[in-house]
């Protein structure tokens, strides 16, 4: 895959040389880092979702574990990894190199726990592991995506997000399906050896995942007619960092990315929905997060350019009421296979319009020297409100019942979104960019 | 709109005025990698599939196991068998097979049925068996008849972990672990469900039933229900989860409730009399990892009585008669099974080994 996108790369660059030469314009609108950047998601999600797929039934089946404690565990885990984001982004915004160092050191740390997985036989230990892997997502997350926006023209960075998020969502989609092809040349679900074969390849695609990153993806972010950041010029302080939500344009970004993210029903929630309240066969429940990946996947570039053209946050606004619009199915008098699609679709197409393009809508918001901590401050806070949104849906569910709690989401999301939309209103343009 | 500015990285890829360009060194370097990444992930995939290979070969020192013909009735020729499913190495590995029950280290006659969980009594199975699909392993429940036939098959949503079947043979019961079916991330939880042999009524969620406490209905959306042991062809006893807590709860088919009877009480397994209860109790001070001793709960008085086993247990006991109880515990081949006295005396020993899902007949 990459072998392809380096060959685009030069590409662009002869089409840089001779300006006038059309069909390099495109591509250049998408700037190879972002490719390898995708590469490298694309591998290391892989990697990480083969272990995924198969964790639950490794804990279960092989080792014979209880696997109720498991769940609070990878709760408190998503917790401190959204926790670690924010210090991965500042990290990152210190030192010329720091969004790959960082990010490096994020990709490391993970690849590292793959094998990992192999010496630990208990719960508290595989916990442990667990912990260091999501550390490590938190710290290369908004590293990442700062050099997304870093390589890529502002103008062009909704596409470039959505070239980057279908890459990783491929990833996501390939690593079960490897995952199970493994058990099932080794043909060996009861015993460990199996799950070893699965995690040491886990840990080889991890590996490639640091590699292309080290090899491929620049150490120091430039794009054209920009001046590279200066090197000896310090880098921001935590001070700075928090200063950002100064930034009026930022604070609303991250207010509305935040109260949209309180009304925003977890994934596993909505399948949980999906298939009480829409009468689903139970054999098809492992299939739902396929097809919100499958439309995600598709969805991300169309989405990305539209993004670029009608302004990221008008697209980050539609892409809630797409959720909405998927409440809606849940609660309506609609039943079976046909409504659970819709709500698939409408559950895609709302991960497609917003995330990506809300990085894309931040990136605009603050100055190239603190991307990092920018992504960080509003990829933390819309983690964290998803999170407590989790909670609170679990307490309404308990207390009312399913759709009572469902319907309620539903009205606040319905005034969340208008009160976002006051938020993100292009009012005052701090910069030409940042109404985009 | 504005003309896109060009954008390319200026990155270190640019080619430089002599010898090869970092580029193709990178990409050289890419290859080589890539080579010996695959070479690593290869051997570990052979590794894995010749050691479950070698689990096809029959083992050395293991019960000699034959193939023969099974039957699930109650009243057949040579008394008493304990039916299980056979772990020993060889071709017959993971199928149903019987043995004599006073001599359960004795030849084993394998049916060439392959169940992951399965329970019988008076004539019906109940078999929870794996298909290996494209994309991802599905699972199913299998009603057999008394010649070990499917009868009717269930989608199972998840990995099985318990099954039952009523002392008439005319109710089975299931469990398995649904992946994702909870709120904290990739939490999963269980599913229980019944079938009624005679009419062919499916309870499909026994989470669907009301739950009943001191009298009152719980409203929550974490109840799990897990561990199904049958009283008789309406009434079963069962272990339901809320509010991080476990209840021992009697179930009523009819009524569709669930009444919580006892606290801490995982994987209930009643006596053949009526009168108590064997379960997995989680203990106080226990490795968190390993939390539950095998307990016996007499249903009339609600005294709780430790057994001799000091381990960790985690499996639906079954009672071998009134007095003796049997449980998996992890062995060289994956489980043995061992058998302990109900009433706290006596010690635990191995009844026998490679292993797991007993069930009696006759």
């Amino acid at each position: 895959m990459y072998l392809a996108d380096a060959r685009s790369t030069k590409s662009d660059r002869a089409a840089d040389a001779a300006p006038d030469s059309g069909p390099g314009r495109r591509a250049a609108a998408v700037p190879g880092t972002v490719f390898a950047l995708g590469a490298v998601s694309l591998v290391t999600d892989v990697s990480s979702e083969m272990v995924g797929a198969v964790l639950p039934l490794y804990v279960v089946s092989a080792l014979g574990l209880s696997p109720l404690g498991f769940g609070l565990l990878d709760g408190i885990n998503n917790g401190v990894g959204a926790l670690v984001r924010l210090l991965g982004g500042h990290a990152a915004d210190r030192g010329g190199r720091g969004h790959k160092l960082v990010a490096g050191l994020g990709y490391g740390l993970s690849a590292l726990c793959k094998p990992l997985l192999l010496l630990v036989h208990t719960l508290p230990m595989i916990g442990a592991v667990l912990a260091v892997d999501r550390t490590g997502k938190g710290l290369r997350t908004a590293p990442r995506d700062a050099m997304i926006s870093l390589a890529t023209a502002p103008e062009h960075r909704g596409r470039a997000f959505g070239v980057h998020r279908a890459m990783d969502t491929t990833g996501a989609l390939i690593g079960p399906l490897l995952a199970f092809a493994v058990l099932r040349i080794t043909d060996d679900r009861a015993e460990r050896a199996g799950y070893g074969a699965v995690f040491t390849v886990s840990g080889c695609v991890a590996v490639l995942g640091v590699l292309l990153l080290v090899l491929f993806v620049p150490g120091r972010i430039t794009r054209a007619g920009l001046p590279a950041a200066d090197p000896a010029a310090p880098g921001p302080t935590l001070r700075d960092a928090l200063a950002l939500l100064r930034r009026p344009a930022l604070r609303r970004l991250a207010l509305a990315a935040v109260l949209l993210g309180l009304t925003t029903v977890s994934d596993s929630f909505l399948y949980l929905l999906l298939q009480r309240e829409l009468d689903l066969p139970a054999h098809l429940f492992p299939l739902l997060p396929l097809g919100t990946a499958a439309v995600f996947l598709l969805l991300a570039v169309p989405l990305g350019l539209v993004a670029d053209r009608i302004g990221r946050r008008t697209l980050f606004l539609l892409g809630h009421a797409a959720l909405l619009g998927g409440y809606a199915v849940v609660l309506s008098p609609l039943h079976g296979v046909p409504a659970a699609a819709a709500v698939l679709l409408l559950h895609g197409t709302f991960y497609a319009a917003t995330d990506g393009v809300l990085a894309a809508a931040t990136a605009a918001t603050v100055p190239d020297g603190q991307q990092g901590a920018g992504q960080a401050l509003v990829g933390t806070g819309q983690a964290l409100a998803r999170f407590a949104c989790s909670l609170a849906f679990g307490a309404a569910w308990s207390l009312w019942g399913p759709r009572p709690a469902l319907a309620a989401t539903a009205a606040a999301l319905a005034v969340t979104a208008l009160a976002a939309t006051l938020l993100l209103r292009p009012a005052t343009p701090a910069t030409p960019a940042a109404t985009r | 709109m504005t003309a896109p500015a060009p954008a390319a990285p200026v990155s270190e890829e640019a080619p430089a005025p002599d010898g090869p360009s970092p580029l193709r060194r990178k990409l050289l370097v890419l290859l080589a990698a890539v080579l010996l990444l695959a070479g690593v992930g290869t051997a570990a995939v052979r590794y894995a599939a010749d050691r479950s290979d070698r689990r096809d070969r029959e083992q050395a020192g293991g019960p000699p196991v034959h193939e023969g013909t099974l039957t699930l009735d109650a009243g057949v020729a040579g008394g008493r068998r304990l039916l299980l499913r056979n772990l020993a190495w060889g071709p017959h590995r993971d199928e149903i097979a019987a043995v004599p029950a006073d001599d359960p280290d004795g030849p084993r006659t394998a049916s060439g049925v392959k169940c992951l969980r399965f329970h019988a009594a008076a004539g019906t199975g109940i078999c929870l068996q794996a298909e290996h699909g494209a994309l991802d392993d599905t699972y199913h429940a299998s009603v057999l008849d008394a010649s070990l036939h499917e009868v009717e098959r269930f989608p199972a949503p998840g990995i099985p972990t318990r099954a039952r079947v009523s002392p008439s043979g005319h109710l089975v019961g299931w469990t398995v672990f649904v992946s994702g079916d909870s709120y904290a991330g990739t939490d999963f939880s269980t599913r229980t469900a019944i079938v009624d042999t005679r009419n062919r009524q499916f309870y499909d969620n026994l989470e669907d039933f009301r739950v009943l406490r001191d009298g009152h209905q719980v409203q929550a959306s974490d109840v799990n229900v897990w561990g199904v042991t049958f009283a008789d062809d309406s009434s079963f006893y069962a272990t339901v989860a809320t509010g991080g807590r476990t209840y021992l709860v009697r179930g009523d088919l009819a009524a569709r409730t669930l009444t919580t009877l006892h606290q801490n009480v995982e994987c209930p397994s009643l006596s053949p009399d009526g009168t108590r209860v064997a379960y997995k109790k989680r203990v106080d001070g226990a490795d968190p990892a390993a939390p539950w001793r095998l307990y016996v709960l007499d249903l009339a008085t609600m005294t709780e009585t430790a057994t001799a086993e000091q381990r960790n247990i985690d499996d639906q006991a079954l009672w071998a008669d009134d007095r003796t109880l049997l449980y998996s515990m992890p062995g060289d081949y994956g489980s043995d099974l061992w058998t302990v006295p109900a009433d706290g005396t006596g010690t635990p020993a191995v009844l026998v080994r490679s292993a797991v899902a007993p069930a009696y007949l006759g």
